[in-house]
Order: structure tokens, then C-alpha cells, then sequence
């Protein structure tokens, strides 16, 4: 089992015939019981409960059950996507109840992301929202012809308030629980297009600063239920040791200590450690520290040295004659830089980071002869459907896949090595579900971090200071060539989530970015932005070294090389005012950083101080202005930009993974830094939305500014010292300061 | 046998008393509020209260609460009404809310001994507690909110 992640792509036609089936047949369909948002059982079709479609369904009391597609990792997607159907059907939000969707891609994979089952890129909101908002509208045009038969008025004399037909000619009203309640789906079946959407000028929920995510209630007392708080009848416990180095495999087992532990009942040879079985979890903790395993050493991981590798990858951004693959091409930038006045070359790099989810990888699995069960924190139902059928030795239409909530995710539970373990273990006591639980040394030393990145920018200037080629070369380890390898084919090579982010929308005439790829073995994986998070690092700064050098005011040169985007100029100039740019601080300076990344447009300026004597840097408070288009949940989108403000300042300033001969030093909390409540910034958010423009992702937005911001705020602090490396950790900036 | 109360209920188990109380609470006993983050006491995700004192069930024995009381999120308040928990959904603070039942029993203890801190306490006392998703600025809203309320 290599462990990548197909994510079994297919066509997908956007529907715009939604409706599938009427009554409680596609509920039986589902089986089982699905988990509302507080994680209780809800009984998925209750007798006389009425379905207009696979969606949702409504109760004779006027509740409205809602499913929400997409994984809760805290983005609050459970509240945004139900909250599209809600609004366009015109539900009472009050009486909506939100259930967990059940792994079925054809019905509810994102149309806008592959059409499978799998949150991640920021897709989930941009990817749904039309689908989900016609998905409302039809549903209300249902109500509505089943209410015009019921009250004997044609359906032009009716109208909807929140869960209510209206016919003002009359004075008559029914509640969508009545009209539920007398069942029947209209023949023919009204049908729903763009020309039924609500008016924005209509909208109740989108863009309501008072609607509150529906996931918020259980988790301040304890009844939300993440994957590992899973129980189940008869179920066993699982640990796994894991070979120290990614390759090697368990050469001689003595498992004779961890076996005469009381209460394990199997240890289980796997291709890439040992797994343990045992009655309780503690009992599977102990076995696994008394097994004597001697491992192969033939892996060529044994031979990854992140910091060897980084200086390596520094030296091939260098070498020009090594061109890779071309990412993006407009102009001669080659041509222009060789003719240019000036030319700035600076090289960036990052370090691998780890995710950290504060819930560590886990999983539960039943298998039962050719059935599989899986409860999990995934961000991938529909791709755990075929890692778990593999292992068990099935197909993906025998495995229920039920999505808990997840207690961070940020690109690492869109993996399976979880599932992978609980599934094999599962297999061993075939009719008994196994829960494994990774221990936190387990999680930081296995992980699937962002990949080591080193990158070549050049910038042409002309004698009067304006860019006049843009050449943008990245060399790191593909994600893409593991986890979609046919993606990766069908680009050439190319990893466009590797190099995400370096293709921009600033006015340069000429840009050419390039993709060195790198091939080291280790797997490397999403980390929240992915490659956003460095690329933006190397051309936001870059941005401010052109400033400086043609003695320019970077948020002017900002504003110049975005002439023709209002949206851009926008937010850069709402976080300036916000952060009241030109206004001098005494020991303190603003840096400014923006991006157009996942659709969105993202302005950050950030408050620092440095100590001198110890390097270390504080960033007291970052400006935010964003605007991501329609604004669906704008407080949750100021939370989301908080999330990645604080998590980015975080990656920025602290995180990092070595690896030393393919082993990783750092194992938990105590070495593996993250950002505390003390190092936090103050956050002010603005949200700026300009409905009518496309859709722009959210998730991830806030994170790729904050690092080139508080760089930026060094450099004008110190007087032009250039951070150019994550993390800034305090060694790094006194040898910058000293340099 | 170790005795002792959780949430004001006696218990009395067979289990090992040299096991971590965190997996006592979550796996013996199913109260899965409290979580697992890091198992040596350096995230707070496994806060709960011995005895009043906010303590880290992680590194704590089942066997060292012997005869005393424990309260973990689910029996801090009923009905969620204690103001923390009413502040921590005015201010819509959990993202994914892995953390947040160890961040809420955290700001419990200092509310009980220190009902109103200034920012310097909160973030003092909180600081042991890690949010991956970022939101201590909510977090230090919400417990000024639940000190100016309460």
C-alpha cells in the first residue's frame, strides 16, 4: 500500500435536474443513522417526514433536516452550505437541522471539485454554492405547486415567507410542515434555474452578520463529536508502531512482552509497522512501547537530510540553465530581464511544517465479510471509500464511509494513513470495530509535511524603475506526483498545487514562472495554503525589495501594478486606512502583503517590534481586508481570516520539521512550536464583499500575507534587513541583522 | 478499586491505577468532552478540574484522584449555562472546538478565583492552553465578556 490518494476522478455534469427521488425509499437508501451537528442520531426519514429530494426533508412539525456535503474541520462549512439551500427555499433557519452527509459522491460530491467528496482548496463554498442554491429554489417551486393543488389557487397568486406559503388574495397560509405532510412530489416536476434564484436584494442568510454556526453549541459543552470520540458496541482499541523511517518495514518482530499485556488479544504484522489489538486503549499504549521490532534499513529516505537538501534546492533555483517545467508564460521575460537596467535576485525558502491538528490522526473501521464500515475524521470521504476497500480487499460501493466531525484538518486528514491502519487492524477481528488512536510522537514524526522549498526570483527593472520581467523559478518535491499522479502526467510534470499562488495579478509585462521538480522520496502533502504559503512569501517581499530599491512606498507600488483591479486597490486601501499606514510608531513598523489567491482578494498589514539582543520578533497587531465576492457568513469569515492570520504568524515565526537521515527530530508540543495565546497578535478584520463577482474561497485566504507582512515590517524597522527564510527563527534574524 | 466522583457522581473502578485519568474519563467512563492532544501536558486540550484546581488528566493517575472530586466539561454548568459557555457562543469562538472544552475549564478556574482579570491574567493563565485554529482573540473576548456578565 503506497498511500496515495486517487481521488477517482470523473465527469461530472452539473445538474441542473436535481431532484432524484420523492418519498422515504432514497432514505432507506442511506441506511444506518447519520450525525446532526451535535454528533446525536437523528432517525434520517421519521414516518411521514416528507423528502422532495436527496437534500433535504421536512417534518409535519415544519423541521427542515438539511445535509451538509462537506467535512467540518472548522471552517464552519456545515452552517455555509446548508444555509445556501435554506435561503433560496426560503426555510426557517430557526427549524433547520443540520445532518452530516453520508459518503455517497454521486450525489453529494463537490461539482466544482473533481465531483467527489473532498474538502479542501478553499472549493467548498465555490464549488457548491450555485448547485445548492438551485437545489433551494426547486425545492421551494415543489412547496409551492404541491400548495397550489392543496389550497385549489394558481401557484402565481403564492408567495414564501420563512417556512410559510402565503396566498394574499385569500389570507390563507400553510406551513411547510403541512404542505409536507400531504406528501406528494407534483407531476410534472417543477424545475429550477438560475432565473429562480432570490434576489440579492431578497437574501435573508447570505451575508447576515447575525446567523450563528450551527456546530458552535456542542463544542462549549462536550457532546460534539470528533472522530475520536467514537464508541461503539464491542468495539477494540488499535495502536500502531510505525517504522522510524518512511521505507522501512519490520524486519524481526518480538512481540512476547506486549503480548503477555493484559487485555490485548492480536498483534498484526503490517507492511510499514506493527499493529496492536487489545480491549482497552491503555492496554494497547503499553504493548506497543514492549514490542522489540529491528527494522530494514534499505529505505532511501535514510538519506533525507532537510537541511543538506534545502541548500541543494537553493543551488538549483540558482543554476539557471536547469529550466524544469513551465508553470506559466506570458512575455519574454527571459529576454527582458537580460536587457534590464537593474535586476533583483533574491532566493526564498521554507522549511517542512507539520499540521498539527490539535485532534491527532485517528479512525474506527468495522469489516464484515466483504462490508466495510469507517467513522473518521476525514476530509476525504469518497477517497477513503477506495483506500479502505483495498485494504479490506472489497470495492468502494461496500464501504460506508461516516464523516465525524474533525478537530483540525488543514490538508493532513485528506490523507489515509489513518483509515489505512484502523481498516487492517479491522480486517484481523473481522465483525468487531477497531478504533485506532495515534499518539501525538506518532503524529508529528509521521506526517505529511508541506514540501521543502527553495525559490530563484528575478525582477528586470528599467532605468526608470518599472518592472519589466518577472522570472519565478520553484524547486521543491511534488505533492501532486503521490497523490494524483495522473494529474501530475497530464500537466507534464508540472505540480500546479506546489506551485500555487506564483501566477498573480499584478501588471507585469513579461512572467515566467517555472517548476523544478525535485524528487527526494519523502511524501510531502498539503499544508494549509499549500504552495500559496511560500510563493506569495517570495513575491510579496519581493515586491517591497523593488519598493525599496527605487525608493517607491510599497503600498504605492502596490496600488500601481494593480491599476485595473478595483477589487485589489479596494482591500489594499481599506487595510491601509484601517492600520493607518503612514502614521510613524516609535520602535515599531507596518509591513503590507496581498493576494489574489483562491479567488479572494486579501490585504494584511502587520504591526512588529524586534528585540535586537535576542532576535526575537513580535507582531503586536495585524490589519485585514478581504474580499472574497459574495460574503456568505461574514463574522465566520472574519473568524477564518483570524484562523489563518494567527496560524500563518505561527508558521512564519516558529514551525518547523527536521529530518536527519530520514528521521524526524522534533515529536511533539515541547519541540515542535506552535503559536501560544501570549504570542498572538491582535486581529481586525474587514470584510469588504462585492457580490456579483464570482465566488472567492475563504479557508485558506487569510494565511499566505501575514508572513511576507511582518518580513516586510522588519526590513522597514531595521532599515532594509530581508528575512528570507521560514521560519524567522531568532538565529536566523540576528545572522541577518549581523550580516 | 479507585473512588472518586466525576461531576458529582461516586465511582468506583476496577481499572489500573496507575493509567492516565484522561483515558479513565474518555474510554472507562465516556465522557468524551475532554481530549487527548499531546499526552505530556504540553497543549491543556485534557483540562479538567481536580478538586477545583485545573489540572492536566493527561499526566495526572487515576489512582492520584483517589477520594477527590473531578469535573470535567460536561459537568461544569446545566444546560451550558455557565457564562463561559455563553460567552464562548456570543463571541462564536470555536473553529474546529477540539481544544475548546480544555480552553473553557481553563478560564473556569481562573473566573473562580479571579473574577474579573485584566488581559495580562487571562493570557497568563490561558497561556498553556494551545489553539491550532488561531482563535484566541475570541477566546480573551469571550472570558472578559463572561467576567463582565457573570
Amino acid at each position: 500500500m503506497t498511500g496515495t490518494l486517487q481521488l477517482h476522478t470523473r465527469a461530472l455534469s452539473r445538474r441542473n435536474f436535481l431532484i432524484t427521488v420523492g418519498g422515504v425509499g432514497i432514505a432507506v437508501a442511506f441506511g444506518g443513522l447519520p450525525q446532526d451537528a451535535s454528533g446525536a442520531s437523528v432517525v434520517p426519514a421519521v414516518e411521514g417526514s416528507y423528502r422532495p429530494n436527496a437534500w433535504l426533508s421536512i417534518a409535519a412539525d415544519g423541521t427542515v433536516t438539511i445535509m451538509s456535503p462537506a467535512s467540518e474541520m472548522g471552517q464552519g462549512i456545515m452552517t455555509t452550505l446548508p444555509l445556501l439551500i435554506a435561503e433560496d427555499m426560503d426555510a426557517d433557519w430557526g427549524k433547520v437541522r443540520v445532518v452530516q452527509a453520508p459518503s455517497d459522491a454521486e450525489t453529494y460530491g463537490n461539482p466544482g471539485f473533481y465531483g467527489v467528496q473532498l474538502t479542501g482548496g478553499s472549493e467548498s463554498t465555490r464549488g457548491y454554492y450555485t448547485m445548492l442554491r438551485l437545489v433551494g429554489a426547486q425545492t421551494r417551486k415543489v412547496i409551492l405547486a404541491r400548495a397550489a393543488a392543496m389550497l385549489n389557487v394558481p401557484v402565481s397568486e403564492l408567495t414564501t415567507q420563512p417556512n410559510r406559503v402565503v396566498h394574499a388574495p385569500s389570507g390563507r397560509s400553510l406551513d411547510y410542515g403541512e404542505v409536507a405532510a400531504a406528501g406528494a412530489i407534483p407531476d410534472p416536476l417543477p424545475q429550477a434555474t438560475d432565473a429562480d434564484l432570490k434576489p440579492r436584494d431578497q437574501w435573508r442568510y447570505i451575508g447576515n452578520l447575525t446567523v450563528p454556526r450551527v456546530d458552535v453549541p456542542s463544542k462549549v459543552d462536550g457532546t460534539a463529536i470528533f472522530g475520536i470520540d467514537v464508541q461503539l458496541p464491542d468495539m477494540l482499541y488499535g495502536a500502531v508502531l510505525r517504522a522510524p523511517v518512511q521505507g522501512e518495514q519490520p524486519e524481526t518482530i518480538d512481540d512476547a512482552e506486549a503480548r503477555a499485556v493484559p487485555g490485548i488479544t492480536h498483534i498484526v504484522p503490517l507492511p510499514y509497522g506493527v499493529g496492536i489489538i487489545g480491549e482497552t486503549v491503555e492496554a494497547t499504549k503499553r504493548a506497543k512501547d514492549l514490542l522489540e521490532i529491528t527494522w530494514t534499513t534499505s529505505s532511501r529516505i535514510r538519506n533525507y537530510n532537510s537541511d543538506r537538501l534545502l541548500e541543494a534546492y537553493r543551488s538549483v533555483g540558482r543554476d539557471l540553465a536547469q529550466t524544469g517545467v513551465s508553470a506559466a508564460t506570458e512575455g519574454g521575460a527571459q529576454t527582458a530581464i537580460s536587457t534590464a537596467a537593474t535586476v533583483i535576485e533574491v532566493d526564498y525558502m521554507s522549511d517542512h511544517v507539520h499540521h498539527a491538528t490539535m485532534e491527532p490522526m485517528n479512525a474506527t473501521a468495522l469489516v464484515t465479510g466483504d462490508t466495510v464500515e469507517v467513522w473518521a475524521p476525514t476530509q476525504g470521504p469518497t477517497g477513503t471509500q477506495a483506500f479502505a476497500a483495498e485494504v479490506a480487499g472489497t470495492t468502494p460501493d461496500k464501504v460506508k464511509v461516516n464523516t465525524t466531525l474533525l478537530g483540525g484538518g488543514f490538508g493532513r486528514k485528506a490523507e489515509a494513513d489513518f483509515i489505512i491502519d484502523a481498516v487492517s487492524l479491522a480486517k484481523a477481528v473481522q465483525g468487531r470495530p477497531v478504533k485506532v488512536i495515534w499518539s501525538r510522537e506518532d503524529d508529528v514524526r509521521h506526517g505529511k509535511y508541506r514540501p521543502l522549498e527553495a525559490q530563484r526570483l528575478q525582477v528586470g527593472l528599467d532605468a526608470d524603475g518599472n518592472i519589466v520581467g518577472w522570472r519565478h523559478r520553484i524547486v521543491a518535491d511534488s505533492i501532486f506526483a503521490r497523490t494524483m499522479p495522473e494529474q501530475f502526467e497530464s500537466e507534464g510534470g508540472h505540480d500546479s498545487v506546489v506551485t500555487e499562488g506564483a501566477h498573480f495579478n499584478y501588471a507585469v509585462p513579461a512572467h515566467q514562472v517555472e517548476y523544478i521538480r525535485q524528487d527526494n522520496g519523502l511524501d510531502v502533502g498539503f499544508w494549509f495554503a499549500v504552495g500559496v504559503g511560500y510563493t506569495r512569501f517570495g513575491i510579496e517581499c519581493v515586491i517591497d525589495e523593488i519598493a525599496t530599491a527605487t525608493g517607491v512606498d510599497p503600498l504605492a507600488l502596490r496600488l500601481g501594478l494593480l491599476k485595473d483591479q478595483p477589487r485589489a486597490r479596494k482591500v489594499i486601501e481599506t487595510v491601509a486606512q484601517m492600520a493607518e499606514w503612514d502614521r510613524q510608531r516609535d520602535g515599531r513598523a507596518l509591513g503590507i502583503a496581498y493576494s489574489d489567491a483562491f479567488g479572494s482578494h486579501c490585504a494584511e498589514i502587520a504591526e512588529v517590534s524586534l528585540d535586537r539582543a535576542t532576535g526575537e520578533i513580535r507582531v503586536h497587531t495585524v490589519w485585514c481586508a478581504v474580499d472574497p465576492g459574495t460574503a456568505v457568513q461574514p463574522r465566520n469569515i472574519e473568524a477564518l481570516m483570524i484562523t489563518g492570520i494567527t496560524n500563518g504568524a505561527s508558521h512564519a515565526l516558529f514551525e518547523q520539521i527536521n529530518i536527519v537521515d530520514g528521521e524526524v527530530q522534533e515529536s511533539n508540543f515541547d519541540t515542535y512550536r506552535v503559536i501560544r495565546m501570549s504570542e498572538a497578535p491582535e486581529i481586525k478584520v474587514t470584510v469588504t464583499p462585492t457580490p456579483g463577482n464570482p465566488i472567492g474561497g475563504i479557508g485558506q485566504v487569510g494565511l499566505p500575507p501575514i508572513g511576507p507582512a511582518i518580513a516586510n515590517a522588519v526590513a522597514r524597522l531595521t532599515g532594509g534587513v530581508r528575512l528570507r527564510h521560514y521560519p524567522f527563527l531568532p538565529e536566523r534574524v540576528l545572522e541577518a541583522l549581523n550580516a | 478499586m479507585t473512588a472518586f466522583t466525576i461531576n458529582g457522581r461516586a465511582v468506583d473502578l476496577a481499572a489500573e491505577p496507575d493509567i492516565p485519568l484522561l483515558w479513565v474519563i474518555r474510554e472507562h467512563l465516556k465522557l468524551t468532552g475532554t481530549k487527548f492532544g499531546c499526552g505530556i501536558a504540553q497543549c491543556g486540550a485534557c483540562t479538567v478540574h481536580v478538586n477545583g484546581e485545573p489540572t492536566r488528566s493527561c499526566v495526572t493517575l487515576l489512582q492520584d484522584v483517589a477520594g477527590r472530586q473531578v469535573t470535567t466539561i460536561e459537568g461544569l454548568a446545566p444546560d451550558t449555562s455557565h457564562p463561559l459557555q455563553q460567552a464562548w457562543i456570543a463571541e462564536q469562538v470555536p473553529q474546529c472546538g477540539y481544544c475548546q472544552s480544555g480552553q473553557i475549564m481553563q478560564a473556569a478556574a481562573l473566573l473562580n478565583s479571579n473574577p474579573n482579570p485584566s488581559r495580562e491574567q487571562i493570557v497568563e493563565h490561558m497561556d498553556g492552553n494551545i489553539c491550532r485554529c488561531g482563535t484566541y482573540v475570541r477566546i480573551i473576548s469571550a472570558i472578559q465578556r463572561a467576567a463582565r456578565e457573570a
